[in-house]
């Protein structure tokens, strides 16, 4: 990062010091490739905020589609059964890998993981930069593959062979499929990258007194993100190595004799279980790559507007850690069907429900923090309190399928796309919203406008749970999963009304997203300004101005002196204290 | 490099004691620095985190292998339905491996890491002087050590260049990459670990042109080489595995 210009000692040493200072002037150093990772955060979250946008216009054409089969759509025109596949791997695709990966940890955790610690950057700034970089080329490959001939894969975001594994099985897996399984290799790459800073920066980069039991829970929810990321990526990318080589060497790693239409194909002795295996060792983890961060952010905000310090913070912290740990041996669950060993799959049902303890305990705590609070209703807290809802409504119903005798009737059905929808999809991305409204203030030095923030909670946490409630029921009742057109069979005309339900509260949701945005771009320019701590928090990023400086404290190095959720301190001049002022007294 | 560092004022901020409770290293009055944080010059601590970081990305790698192995393992075991004779077989062929020149390459592999080893030695210890010999009017004497981090590259271009004889020799014994799932596996193991052999070459010309061209001092270059050994030694013990996992597989 310095000494680039080089020419000497004196110079390496003076540019060091830029570093630390000031930042670059040149607009392409300052903005487009920049070592800053609060720029690198911004980065993510733009990037993130462009993928969900087209990840939700996709879920709208599939709504569409649903219940209006025959309708001739703008721009796409009449939706054939194989692009109603490919916008729905398309659509879990972008969703898992460029919005719920990407916005907490790449976005939120770039930006305020060093502040909350009270370091000047990244451990490595240049790497930071490369894995933003290398996400966004990941991103542009995968929207490339609407635009190739035959268009986007149709084997889902799980990518599952023999599907995905023949180049001839479908329009899309073709030149469509190697691009995907590019980006997903590539992306793999990238979240390696940043896995390894975040990881460092954390151990080596916290300032005076952080220890590990002062730092925010946000930043034990990125630092043990970062731990599953750097174990469950590598493995991902040596399956999609091997799905390449199986599609485009003729190797047999995951394919079988078979047989595609009507053609032998020259491959033998592969196991598409074994890709199943791979991809569901990273596939797990990846769920609680995409809550955790949501989970942190939640106990950040409920504590701060409770106004009280958070409930069993020590469990807390334990309790990610043992969500992390249990994460790595469950995977077998979403595999009930494949025809395992009973054996096996008890273990696996048996280790999944365990994961009911840890979740437990922070739901809890959560509830335990608001106990008798002093609650402030802003609208991050609003979405803090909207994510516990939808992590324990979204919960519940994992116990149910993690027990292979129900797993067998609903896999496949709407009640797994309901389950997973609410616990990993709308969970994460209210705890996204929550981080948004929470930092805005701090990231671009003005407040977003709370009537409109408030209508877009109360719209979209209506409207989602209006989404994908139904879907239990519908699943329940036999409605198969991942069928583009269904309205013509006898036994499921009953649930046609409950579909077209779905659809107009998906109308609506999407459109109170379009509320958000015009508040984020408008309060970037025209907000309040914003003052240095608005919301009267405690953590160490509430210390500096507003937004911070380059190198985030203006030459200082914080000193820690107390935990990060110090709210109604008895005794003391406001009702919280700050983690960098002076050490409170013994008797607290 | 601490040890040898003066006490004395130096003209070079560079060479303060890379211990805890050095001055704030820029302006601002900040307050010291003791959880580890932003000394820009404190070497000690750079390298320190350098190599954090190298045991994480390798831990990247070791995952990545670990799916390699997981899969080798499982497809070995995988029986293969014949149509013709609707039974299933198992159609893991013994793949013939050129032993002999396997031997040599890992040979050469070894001897690159013996000197990547001596190169990062040499470099500790001129960072160690570096300090000493800042000091106006003292001179160590000119040192004109082996060229270690040269004979390091050419080695492992070697290695790669046996690889690929290697690679030869399997295509001469119509063994390819989609004959069967010993030879699939065999070319995807070498590709893999020479992609990676690969970029601890880069590594090493990046850190030998960042020395010439950029002038770096030589405790920056001695973070790159040291960091760039370990991978090395690293490399050279990932294809010991990968050539007994091959081994006993066969």
């Amino acid at each position: 990062m310095a000494g680039r210009t080089g020419g000497g000692e004196t110079i390496m040493a003076t540019s060091e010091v830029v570093h630390a200072h000031a930042a670059p002037q040149g607009f392409i150093r300052k903005y487009v490739f920049s070592l800053d990772h609060k720029v690198i955060g911004i980065q993510y979250f733009f990037l993130a905020l462009t993928a969900v946008w087209v990840g939700m216009f996709l879920s709208l054409l599939m709504r569409i589609h649903l219940i209006w089969p025959n309708a001739n759509l703008p721009i796409v025109g009449h939706l054939q059964p194989e692009t109603y596949l490919s916008l729905l791997t398309m659509h879990g695709t972008i969703m898992v890998f460029f919005v719920l990966t990407t916005a907490p940890q790449g976005g939120f955790g770039n930006y305020f993981l060093p502040i909350q610690i009270g370091a000047p950057d990244m451990a490595f700034p240049v790497l930071n930069m490369l894995s933003f970089w290398t996400t966004f080329v990941a991103f542009v490959l995968l929207i490339a593959a609407f635009f190739v001939t035959g268009g986007a894969p149709l084997h889902g975001w799980t990518g599952y062979p023999p599907l995905s594994a023949v180049q001839s099985t479908g329009p899309g897996e073709g030149l469509g499929a190697d691009l995907w399984i590019t980006s997903i290799a590539i992306f793999c790459a990238a979240s390696l990258m940043g896995a390894l800073n975040f990881i460092t920066t954390t151990l080596d980069l916290r300032a005076k007194g952080m220890t590990l039991m002062r730092m925010p829970l946000t930043v034990w929810s990125w630092f043990i993100t970062a731990i599953l990321g750097l174990l469950a990526f590598g493995v991902l990318l040596s399956a999609g190595i091997l799905l390449l080589m199986d599609r485009n060497l003729g190797t047999s790693f995951f394919l079988p004799v078979i047989v595609v239409n009507g053609q032998l194909m020259g491959h033998k002795g592969g196991s598409p279980l074994l890709w199943q295996h791979l991809f569901w060792f990273f596939g797990h983890p990846e769920v609680y790559i995409a809550i955790l961060p949501g989970m942190g952010v939640a106990s950040q905000v409920l504590s701060s507007f409770s106004r009280k310090p958070i409930f069993g913070y020590r469990a807390m912290v334990y309790a990610m850690l043992a969500i992390g740990f249990l994460g790595f041996m469950v995977w077998g669950h979403h595999m009930f069907m494949s025809g395992m060993s009973p054996y096996s799959a008890f273990a696996f049902s048996l280790l999944t429900m365990a994961i009911g303890v840890p979740s437990a305990i922070k739901t809890f705590n959560w509830l335990g923090t608001l106990y008798k609070g002093r609650i402030r209703f802003y609208t991050p807290m609003l979405f803090a309190i909207g994510f516990v809802s939808l992590f324990v409504s979204g919960g519940l119903s994992g116990p149910f399928l993690a027990q292979p005798t129900l797993d067998i009737p609903l896999h496949d059905t709407y009640f797994v796309v309901g389950h997973f929808h609410l616990i990993m999809g709308v969970a994460a991305i209210f705890g996204i919203f929550a981080a948004t409204y929470y930092w805005f203030p701090k990231m671009f030095g003005r407040m977003m406008n709370e009537g409109l923030g408030k209508a877009h909670f109360w719209l979209t946490f209506i409207g989602t749970y209006a989404i994908f409630m139904p879907m239990h029921y519908l699943g329940m009742a036999g409605h198969p999963r991942r069928y583009s057109q269904l309205t013509e069979v006898a036994y499921l005309h009953p649930l046609i009304p409950l579909q077209t339900f779905m659809t107009y509260a998906a109308f609506i949701t999407i459109g109170a997203q379009f509320i958000f945005v015009i508040n984020l771009f408008w309060s970037m320019f025209k907000g309040p300004k914003a003052a240095d701590n608005p919301w009267d928090a405690t953590t160490v990023e509430w210390t500096t101005s507003t937004p911070p400086p380059h190198d985030n404290f203006g030459g200082h190095t914080p000193v820690v002196n107390n935990g990060p959720y110090e709210y109604g301190v008895p005794g003391a001049a406001r009702d919280f204290v700050m983690q960098t002022d002076p050490k409170l007294g013994a008797t607290h | 490099m601490s040890t040898l560092a003066p006490n004395f004022a130096v003209k070079d901020p560079r060479a303060r004691d890379a211990g805890g409770g050095s001055p704030p290293t820029f302006g601002g009055g900040g307050n010291g620095n003791g959880g580890g944080g932003n000394g820009a010059f404190d070497y000690g601590e750079r390298l320190r985190r350098a190599r954090l970081g190298l045991v994480l990305g390798l831990t990247a790698v070791i995952m990545l292998f670990v799916g390699f192995t997981s899969a080798l393992l499982v497809r070995k075991g995988l029986p293969s339905f014949d149509a013709q004779t609707n039974t299933y077989s198992r159609d893991w062929v013994a793949i013939n491996l050129p032993w002999a020149l396997l031997l040599v390459n890992t040979v050469v592999l070894l001897l690159s890491s013996v000197t990547m080893e001596f190169a990062r030695r040499a470099i500790a210890r001129q960072a160690a002087l570096a300090p000493v010999k800042s000091i106006p009017g003292v001179s160590l004497g000119e040192e004109r050590g082996f060229p270690w981090l040269g004979s390091t590259v050419i080695l492992g271009l070697g290695f790669i260049a046996g690889q690929l004889l290697v690679w030869r020799i399997l295509h001469e014994h119509r063994f390819f990459v989609n004959t069967g799932p010993s030879s699939s596996f065999a070319y995807l193991l070498f590709a893999t670990h020479a992609v990676h052999l690969a970029g601890g070459v880069i590594a090493l010309i990046y850190a030998a042109a960042a020395s010439w061209l950029l002038h770096k001092p030589v405790e920056a270059q001695r973070i790159v080489i040291d960091i760039a050994a370990w991978y090395w030694h690293f490399m050279a013990l990932l294809w010991v595995y990968i050539l007994v996992l091959l081994m006993i597989v066969r």
